[in-house]
C-alpha cells in the first residue's frame, strides 16, 4: 500500500545558529562527551580472572544427559545426526542391554571443531538426551582431542550438574513424551498434563 | 661541542624516547578510557611496563624488507622521520633557562639560538620527506597515495602554522624561544601571549595537528581507506621509528604551544620570574611539563572526538579558512604595534574576527565564492 501524501511529514534540518556555524561549540561539546566517557565506569571484563555469567540458553559444548539410573539417556535414533547441518555427530548403535529400550549408543562422538553450535541436535532429540551447555572455553592440543566421545559428553553432563548450570531449553532431565513409550505397549504413561498428544490421532 | 652538550643530547634523546614510548602507552590508555575500556593492564602494574614490552617486540621482530622496494630510500625514510623531529627539539627549552649563563647545566640542547622558531619550522617541514620517500620507496599504491596526500597537506598547513606564529614573533620581537618565554615570564600571568593571541593559538593548534598528521588531519595514514598509509610496507623497528617521529613531533608541538602561548614554565604564585626559593627550578620544570602533558592530552582527546576530514575539506580549511585568518591575525598585531595602541585591543579584535567568521560564511561572501570557483575549476 503506498503511503499517502498526507501521511508524510517532511522535517527540515534546523539552520545552524550563527554561533554553531563556527564549529567550535560543536567541537567543545564533543570534547565534553569524550572527557565524560574517560571517567565513566568501564565495561571491560578481565577475562581469565572474571568470567561472564552466560544466560542458561547459551549454546556451548554438548552434553549427553543421564537418566535417573545414571544410564545414558540416548536411544541411538540418529535423529540428531540426521538433523546436524555440519555432520559432526557420529553414532554407532547397539542393542540395548536394558529392557526398556531397543537400542543404545555404543559410540557417540561429536566433533566439537566441526560443530557450528546451532542447537539442531537438541531440537531433534526425542528423548532430550543431547543438550548444549554454557561451557564456551573449549580448547585442546590436537584435533583428536576435540572429538568428544560418549564418556566425555557424559562427563560434561556430570560437570554441569555439579556446577548447577543446567540448560533451560529442555526440561532439565525430564524425558520427553516419546521416551515414555514402553516397548510393545503403545500407550503414554506418566505425567501428561501439558505435552500429551491427542489420543485420537 | 663540549661534554655538557653531548651529555645534554644524550639526556634529551633518551628522555624523548622514553617519553614517546610512554606517550604511546598513554594514547592507548586514553583511547581505552574514552571508549569505556580499561586499556593495557597486563604488563606490569597497571600496564606500566607495556612500553618496554612494545619496544622489545619492535627490536626483536624480524627486519622485513620487501623485495619490491627501493632499498636505500626504504631504509632512509624512517631515519629521516626520527632525525628531523629530534633535531627540531634541539632548540626547544624543556625547562627554565638562563640566557646569560650557558656554561652550566641547562634545559636546552642548543642555547640562545636566535632563529629558534624558524629552525623548528624549517626542520619540521623536512619531515615530509620521510613520508614521501617512505611512500614512494614502498612501491605500493596505498603508500604512495598516503604520501601524496601528506605532501599536499603538510605544505598547505605550514603556511598558517608559520603565519599564526608570526603574530607571536611580532609581539615578542624575537624568534628565540627562550627570549619569548622569558618575556612572558617577566610580564606575569597577563603577559602570556595566549591573552593577546587567542585566535593565533587556535590557528596554530589546528595547523600543528595537521602538521603532525594527527587526527582529524591524519589523511596520510587514513587506515580505513589506505590500509596503513605511507607505512603500510613497514614493520618492526622501521615502523617504530615512524611512530617515534610522530610522537616526538607531538611533544615538540605541545612544548611550542606551552612556550609560545602559555608562558612556558611560568605559573602565577608558584613559578614566577624571580622565584628563588629552594626547588624553584624543579617546580618550573614540573609546571612546563604539566602544561605539555595537558596539550598532549588535548591532542589525544581531539583524536577521539573528531572524525577525519575529507581531503577537499582539508584543503578548504587550510587555504580558505586558516590562511586568511592568520594573515588577518598578523595584520591586527602589526596595526596595534605600529600605531602603539593598547595590546588589549588584540584579544578584542581576535574575538571580533572569530565571531565574524559565521557571518562571512553564512552570507556567502568571498570565501564561499572562492570555494565555488575552486570547485568549478576542478570540474
Amino acid at each position: 500500500m503506498p503511503i499517502a501524501e498526507t501521511e508524510i511529514k517532511w522535517i527540515d534540518e534546523r539552520p545552524l545558529r550563527r554561533w554553531e556555524t563556527m564549529y567550535l561549540p560543536g567541537i567543545l561539546e564533543g570534547l565534553k562527551t569524550t572527557v565524560q566517557h574517560m571517567f565513566s565506569p568501564k565495561v571491560t571484563m578481565e577475562f581469565p580472572e572474571q568470567r561472564p555469567e552466560l544466560p542458561p540458553h547459551f549454546k556451548g559444548v554438548h552434553r549427553l544427559n543421564r537418566d535417573e539410573q545414571g544410564r545414558v539417556r540416548c536411544v541411538a535414533c540418529y535423529l540428531c545426526a540426521t538433523a546436524c547441518p555440519a555432520h559432526c555427530i557420529d553414532i554407532v548403535a547397539a542393542p540395548s542391554p536394558w529392557p526398556d529400550r531397543e537400542k543404545y549408543p555404543e559410540l557417540f562422538v561429536i566433533d566439537e571443531l566441526r560443530c557450528i553450535y546451532c542447537g539442531m541436535c537438541e531440537e531433534a532429540c526425542p528423548v532430550d538426551a543431547i543438550e548444549l551447555t554454557t561451557l564456551y572455553d573449549l580448547t585442546g592440543y590436537s584435533r583428536e582431542e576435540m572429538l568428544f566421545d560418549k564418556e566425555k559428553l557424559l562427563a560434561v553432563y556430570d560437570y554441569t550438574v555439579r556446577q548447577g548450570t543446567d540448560p533451560i531449553r529442555t526440561r532439565r532431565g525430564e524425558l520427553g513424551p516419546a521416551s515414555e513409550i514402553i516397548a510393545g505397549n503403545h500407550t503414554i504413561a506418566g505425567d501428561d498434563s501439558e505435552t500429551s498428544p491427542d489420543p485420537k490421532i | 661541542m663540549d661534554l655538557l652538550t653531548i651529555a645534554l643530547i644524550i639526556f634529551a634523546l633518551s628522555f624523548l624516547q622514553t617519553v614517546c614510548a610512554y606517550l604511546i602507552y598513554l594514547e592507548r590508555k586514553v583511547a581505552a578510557w574514552v571508549q569505556d575500556r580499561k586499556g593495557p593492564n597486563r604488563v606490569g602494574p597497571r600496564g606500566l611496563l607495556q612500553p618496554v614490552a612494545d619496544g622489545l617486540k619492535f627490536l626483536l621482530k624480524e627486519q622485513v624488507i620487501p623485495t619490491h622496494v627501493n632499498q636505500l630510500l626504504y631504509i632512509t625514510a624512517p631515519s629521516i622521520a626520527v632525525l628531523t623531529t629530534s633535531l627540531a627539539f634541539a632548540v626547544v627549552p624543556f625547562g627554565p633557562t638562563d640566557l646569560a649563563d650557558t656554561s652550566t647545566w641547562r634545559y636546552i640542547i642548543a642555547p640562545d639560538i636566535d632563529i629558534g622558531l624558524l629552525f623548528i619550522f624549517a626542520i619540521g617541514s623536512l619531515n615530509v620527506y620521510s613520508i614521501i620517500l617512505g611512500g614512494w620507496a614502498s612501491n605500493n599504491k596505498y603508500s604512495l597515495l598516503g604520501a601524496l596526500r601528506s605532501s599536499a597537506q603538510v605544505i598547505s598547513y605550514e603556511i598558517p602554522l608559520a603565519l599564526s606564529a608570526l603574530g607571536i614573533i611580532a609581539l615578542a620581537g624575537s624568534l628565540n624561544l627562550e627570549r619569548i618565554l622569558n618575556l612572558q615570564a617577566q610580564a606575569g600571568l597577563t603577559g602570556w601571549f595566549f591573552w593577546y593571541q587567542p585566535m593565533g593559538w587556535l590557528l596554530f593548534f589546528i595547523s600543528a595537528l595537521a602538521e603532525a598528521n594527527r587526527l582529524p588531519f591524519d589523511l596520510p595514514e587514513a587506515e580505513q581507506e589506505l590500509v596503513g598509509g605511507y607505512h603500510t610496507e613497514y614493520s618492526g623497528l622501521k615502523f617504530a621509528m615512524f611512530f617515534l617521529g610522530e610522537y616526538t613531533h607531538v611533544i615538540t608541538i605541545s612544548f611550542l604551544l606551552a612556550i609560545l602561548y602559555f608562558g612556558g614554565w611560568h605559573f602565577p604564585g608558584i613559578a614566577e620570574y624571580g622565584s628563588q626559593y629552594p626547588g624553584a627550578q624543579a617546580v618550573k620544570v614540573l609546571v612546563l611539563w604539566s602544561k605539555v602533558v595537558f596539550f598532549v592530552l588535548l591532542i589525544m582527546l581531539v583524536r577521539w572526538t573528531l572524525p577525519r576530514f575529507r581531503f577537499d575539506q582539508l584543503m578548504h580549511i587550510a587555504w580558505l579558512g586558516l590562511v586568511p585568518l592568520a594573515i588577518l591575525n598578523l595584520l591586527i598585531v602589526l596595526i596595534v604595534r605600529y600605531f602603539e595602541l593598547s595590546d588589549w585591543l588584540l584579544p578584542v579584535l581576535s574575538v571580533a574576527i572569530l565571531s565574524c567568521i559565521p557571518c562571512i560564511w553564512r552570507s556567502r561572501l568571498w570565501i564561499s565564492a572562492a570555494a565555488l570557483e575552486v570547485r568549478n575549476a576542478y570540474r
